[in-house]
């Protein structure tokens, strides 16, 4: 037990008083006021803090909506409608919630992007990548399920076919499909127990959320180069310095979410989902949200249904073993000339893989499918272990100081 | 050498989807001048109360607007009395009253715009089968929105020399497939405006759309509104973070 130890002065007294019983404000001061952050850090550090906002955004947004909404398969479309139409302000929520999710994907995306390119997940962050990937995969399960709430013909088919996938595993497949509905077929049972894990998993993102901003401030940032920093010299305070860049980045990307928002609310959603759900009708061509759709492009790109579902999920899993399994010492792709063009082709193939998936699993788009697939798994399997053993890298600079001088 | 590879990938890309485009509607849509569109569009709300006086005569008879109270065509310039006539020209079905009977009583403007038929069997028995969707959200629920419907109402043909349609089917241009169950809605004439505005198909077709996608979006005008709010207010705030920053950077080397 710590005795009277010193405690930090503050100019005000209330500060004080809490300090005193707990060390908060000096730890708020420690972790956002001097937390060192390399000064060459470039504007793909600012999506960490902007993710942080768009969580707390989406819950805010969620509770609303949550108010008013009802989870039955014979009011839950008119419910969403209702919110839309007699809710002050209603039509604004829910528009902020549902491109809401598709720009936390574009964001997170963008986030990954970054840490991939310039080798964040390598030593000594690697528990914070895991940390990332749970995220990412938990957030995958909260759109997929809140996809479902509003009951339209998408949400009615999207988990009728997500949920098929189960019944491929040999054996216990049919058991734990009709486990997972509540029901033998998509129904009443399934949209409640959807929407309590909906609302819960958002809770437990925020919850790991913390954790990985935990982890990030042991060792601090990464930075463009990949050299750690080695004199406080190499790093500025997060504020006023990091603030000021995140207050930037942020107001652009309030400008282009409120571009979307008033202007083109229904530019990432489908058609389909302002019909009402119908057992009876299947739509021409059932789609994921765009940002499920690459892993839907690996499912379909396989015709054999287990198949599919393995290399789908072998596909997300693999992401938790990147720190092992690329071995370059080097992290920043800055300074690997060969494998930092086949990262950015990577990033094409996820991209064109995602594109495809939103298209009928036919002719061109799934010799597409195919290809993606094959290279995003090479990329990871082959390509990340074996070309440092053949990359001739380029120099690395000595400090972080002599590359941000340098510019 | 990269940057033309992914050229060529996102080129094939484009000129794929456009033709696949092509394969499936066999009619461009023609774009129709819309009120409403833009940044700072507006409804035209003489336009709209006509369009609903073209829904209450025709399409009212097959489709049902679910989702709409009669009270909410406030909105579009009728007055609270209006709102009452106009109610009190359809009847719903109330109760039970005091005897344990339900009872038949004029609608009010808390009521939802009246059902044609009693229930989906009622609606496809009288339609050969096909059921009249809800035309609440239909701009919103369909590819290419307003334009689609104006389309739709106004693209049907004699059929096609060649082309199979149907028992009970008609060919218009703008239907995913060619064919559709409703019979040509709307003609020149069909319904007789108070103002003078010319009733040919064309205006009618055009003023039905403004009254549909103002059904499907109410909140239209408000959004947009607020849209360029939002959108000046994060502009100047990007601006002042953007001096802010040059100015605390000018210190770090
Ligand atoms: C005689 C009854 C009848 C009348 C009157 C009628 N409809 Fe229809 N409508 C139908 C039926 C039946 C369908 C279903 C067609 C199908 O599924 O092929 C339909 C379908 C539609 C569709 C959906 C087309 C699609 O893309 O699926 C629209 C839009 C539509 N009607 C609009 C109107 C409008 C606007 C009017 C008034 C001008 C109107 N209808 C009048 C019977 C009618
Ligand atoms: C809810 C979603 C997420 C939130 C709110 C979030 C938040 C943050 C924050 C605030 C930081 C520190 C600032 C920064 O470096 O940008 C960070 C760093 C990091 N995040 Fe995330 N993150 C999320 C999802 C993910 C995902 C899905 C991944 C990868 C799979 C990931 C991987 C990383 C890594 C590797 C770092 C350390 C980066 C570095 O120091 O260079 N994060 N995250």
């Amino acid at each position: 037990m710590k005795k009277n130890t010193e405690v930090k002065k503050y100019k005000n007294s209330f500060l004080n008083w809490i300090e005193y019983r707990l060390p908060i404000i000096s730890y708020l001061e420690r972790e956002y006021g001097d937390y060192p952050m390399p000064k060459n850090a470039n504007y793909f550090w600012s999506f960490g803090a902007m993710l942080t906002i768009i969580l707390v955004v989406m819950i805010f947004s969620g509770i609303f909506l949550a108010m008013y909404y009802t989870p039955h398969v014979d009011m839950a479309f008119e419910s969403t409608e209702r919110i839309m139409r007699d809710v002050s302000f209603g039509w604004l929520i829910r528009y902020i919630h549902s491109n809401g999710a598709s720009f936390f994907f574009i964001v997170v995306y963008l986030h990954m992007v970054r840490s991939i390119y310039y080798g964040s997940f390598k030593y000594p962050r690697e528990l914070n990548w895991l940390f990332g990937v749970t995220i990412y995969l938990l957030m995958m399960v909260t759109a997929f399920l809140g996809y479902t709430l509003p009951w339209g013909q998408m949400s009615y088919w999207a988990a009728t076919v997500i949920t098929n996938l189960f019944s491929a595993i040999p054996l216990v497949g049919e058991s734990i499909k009709i486990w997972l509905l509540g029901d033998y077929t998509v129904g009443n049972a399934t949209l409640n127990r959807f929407f309590a894990l909906h609302y819960v998993l958002p809770f437990v993102i925020l919850g790991i959320v913390a954790l990985h901003v935990a982890a990030v401030h042991v060792h601090g940032s990464n930075n463009p180069s990949g050299v750690e920093v080695k004199t406080p010299k190499d790093t500025v305070k997060f504020f006023p310095y990091m603030l000021i860049k995140d207050t930037l980045a942020f107001s652009v990307f309030g400008i282009i979410i409120s571009a979307v928002i008033f202007f083109g609310p229904n530019l990432m959603a489908e058609v389909d989902n302002y019909i009402p759900a119908d057992p009876m009708v299947t739509p021409a061509h059932i789609v994921p949200n765009w940002y499920l759709a690459p892993f839907y492009a690996i499912l379909r790109a396989v015709p054999d249904k287990l198949g599919g579902v393995v290399l789908m999920f072998g596909s997300i899993l693999v992401l938790f073993f990147l720190p092992w399994l690329d071995k370059s010492k080097i992290k920043s792709c800055s300074y690997r000339p060969v494998y930092k063009w086949m990262t950015i082709l990577f990033f094409a193939d996820f991209f064109i893989l995602g594109y495809v998936g939103l298209k009928p699993a036919v002719g061109t788009y799934l010799l597409m499918a195919r290809v993606g697939v094959i290279y995003y798994f090479l990329y990871f399997l082959v390509l990340a272990p074996l070309v440092p053993k053949f990359e001739k890298t380029s120099q690395l600079p000595d400090s972080i100081s002599d590359v941000y001088g340098a510019k | 050498m990269m940057n033309k590879l992914l050229f060529t990938l996102f080129a094939l890309i484009i000129i794929n989807s456009s033709l696949q485009a092509e394969e499936l509607k066999a009619e461009k849509l023609k774009k129709q001048d819309w009120s409403f569109e833009g940044i700072t569009g507006t409804f035209d709300r003489a336009s709209i109360q006509r369009g609903f006086k073209v829904y209450r005569e025709v399409c009212a008879v097959c489709h049902s607007m679910n989702l709409l109270y009669y009270r909410d065509l406030i909105d579009i310039g009728f007055s609270p009395d209006q709102i009452k006539v106009i109610a009190s020209e359809y009847t719903v079905i109330d109760g039970p009253n005091d005897e344990g009977e339900m009872f038949e009583r004029p609608a009010r403007p808390s009521d939802r715009f009246v059902d044609p038929y009693r229930n989906d069997v009622e609606a496809r028995l009288s339609n050969n089968g096909a059921y009249p969707p809800d035309l609440s959200l239909i701009t919103k629920s369909r590819k290419g929105g307003a334009d689609y419907l104006y389309n739709l109402l106004t693209g049907y043909a004699e059929t096609e020399e060649g082309s199979d349609i149907g028992e009970g089917m008609y060919y218009n241009l703008y239907m995913p497939g060619n064919q559709i169950a409703m019979p040509q809605p709307l003609y020149d004439e069909s319904v007789e405006y108070d103002d003078g505005t010319p009733n040919n198909l064309n205006q009618l077709s055009y003023d039905l759309t403004n009254f549909l996608v103002w059904a499907a979006e109410p909140e239209l005008e408000e959004r947009k509104r607020i849209g360029i709010i939002a959108i000046l207010f994060f502009v100047v705030f990007g601006v002042f973070s953007f001096f802010l920053k040059l100015r605390l950077w000018k210190k770090v080397s």
